[in-house]
């Protein structure tokens, strides 16, 4: 292979690749945020003994989990807005089905935290007279939120990449700068392992600070 | 000796009490009524429904039928107190329990563990709870302690510490439910001398044991239970020397062997 490396033309399109980096950081951290509440509410339907209300849960999470990103992507951004009978703007699309979607991954994640503490500890707080919103507040969510840390900053990780689909439907992140520079340029060598660089460049230290969280856990239980 | 009728009412009683799980029923209508200072000791084979029994008596078990009274008012199924009668929250709050495997809470460090109930259930202050945590850490032995975590100690100081949490809510009634099962029998002592030390006191309390020599020695009255109802109860001596059901007669010979 004889390739002649040349990524000055690509470099010229910094500013491109550095926006398309801040849209991204923008989408994961939106979604994460948005995510999280969201999770915490389904994990507490799915726990609250209701029947319906856990139903409801139930079938939001399994419609989110059992679809790929990419296809809630396009529903909501071409077959949703003809089923409100108006029109969605792809950014909102974009945040909204990113934030759903890493929602029912975390509502899992939560419950399966607060389900693993022993029954132990629900039965030491109600002895000494704790209420059971005092028992979650006080001794069951701070243990199991340290449990599910590693977890949480995996799939968190993951939502980082899958940000990369929102440029599916034109929302300018760094996969769709990167195919932009690639058009411009004829370089896709280049843009598009600049790209991939950015992207490692980004995710490797939370991939290793999830690693140490792992192991200091394990040392500290 | 006559005692004030005050004294010798009851703290806690139990009712007629019956527990079934589905279809089978693991307590089948006892009765039990504690007076304070007495020391009442569980005894019986497993799957008696000792441990059901003294779950009920601070409704950590729903009894399926019969009722619970503390301080001779009914205890009802729901948390706050409601007219005459007495809600699940207050009585656990004058009702402590100790339990098998010491489930303190680990992330929490021992002075935290024995100033949780003052602070967030009695709202006490933060220096009167850690004040009252340290002096009961000092009456069990464990006062430099105080900043370590659960993880660091040994299961005999974990269920000190464990005895010093449920005395912080300076209980009328102390519940211990196998407190030394799951302990390695060298530390076994170090627990049963920190409880009779509480009953030397004229702690109220109701044990679930398998440790006979202790029972003998630290309980005013002896209730040997089998297949869900008291089958016997007296004195240690009547009990546990002079054994009268063949079963209780079975069961105290294997402990004597």
């Amino acid at each position: 292979m004889n390739y002649n490396w040349d990524f000055h033309a690509v470099l010229q399109s910094w500013d491109l690749f550095l926006w398309g980096l801040w849209i991204t950081i923008i989408y994961t951290f939106g979604s994460i945020l948005f995510g999280v509440v969201i999770g915490f509410l389904t994990c507490a339907a799915r726990l609250s003994g209701l029947w319906g209300v856990n139903a409801i849960a139930r079938v939001y999470q399994e419609m989110f989990r059992c679809t790929p990103l990419l296809v809630q992507l396009l529903w909501f951004y071409y077959a949703f807005p003809l089923l409100i009978g108006g029109s969605i703007d792809n950014r909102v699309a974009a945040l909204l089905t990113l934030s759903l979607y890493v929602g029912a991954f975390y509502a899992e994640i939560f419950r399966g935290g607060i389900v693993s503490i022993d029954k132990g500890q629900h039965e030491a707080a109600a002895a000494i007279g704790m209420s059971s919103w005092q028992s979650m507040y006080r001794i069951i969510l701070p243990q199991a939120m340290k449990r599910v840390l590693p977890s949480f900053i995996n799939q968190s990780v993951i939502q980082f990449k899958n940000t990369s689909l929102v440029s599916v439907i034109s929302v300018a992140d760094l996969a769709y700068m990167a195919a932009v520079v690639n058009g411009q340029t004829y370089r896709p060598l280049e843009s598009y392992t600049l790209m991939a660089g950015l992207y490692i460049a980004m995710l490797l230290p939370l991939t290793q600070a999830a690693d140490w969280i792992e192991r200091r856990l394990k040392v500290s239980d | 000796m006559t005692l004030n009728p005050e004294m010798n009412a009851p703290v806690i009683e139990a009712i007629s009490l019956r527990k079934s799980y589905g279809t089978h029923e693991v307590l089948k209508g006892l009765d039990l009524s504690l007076a304070r200072g007495e020391v009442v000791a569980l005894i019986g084979p497993s799957g008696s429904g000792k441990s059901t029994f003294i779950r009920c008596l601070n409704m950590m078990e729903t009894p399926t039928q019969g009722t619970i009274r503390f301080r001779e008012k009914s205890v009802s199924r729901r948390f706050a107190d409601k007219g005459e009668e007495i809600g699940i929250g207050t009585l656990r709050r004058h009702v402590g329990m100790v339990f098998q495997h010491f489930n303190l809470f680990p992330h929490k460090t021992v002075l935290q563990n024995v100033t949780e109930g003052p602070i967030i259930v009695c709202r006490r202050t933060r220096k009167e709870a850690e004040e009252l945590a340290m002096d009961l850490l000092s009456q069990v032995g464990l006062a430099e302690k105080h900043s370590a975590y659960p993880n660091h100690l040994s299961g005999g100081q974990k269920q000190r510490v464990a005895i010093a949490r449920a005395l912080a809510m300076e209980p009328e009634v102390l519940l211990l439910d196998e407190v030394t099962s799951a302990l390695d029998p060298e530390l076994v002592g170090e627990v049963l001398s920190v409880i009779r030390g509480l009953a030397d006191k004229g702690m109220t309390m109701a044990i679930v044991t398998h440790e006979m020599a202790f029972a003998a020695d630290v309980a005013t009255r002896i209730l040997f239970l089998d297949q869900g109802v008291i089958a016997e109860t007296g004195s240690a001596e009547d009990v546990i020397l002079n054994p009268k059901n063949p079963r209780l007669q079975g069961f105290v010979a294997r402990f004597n062997g």
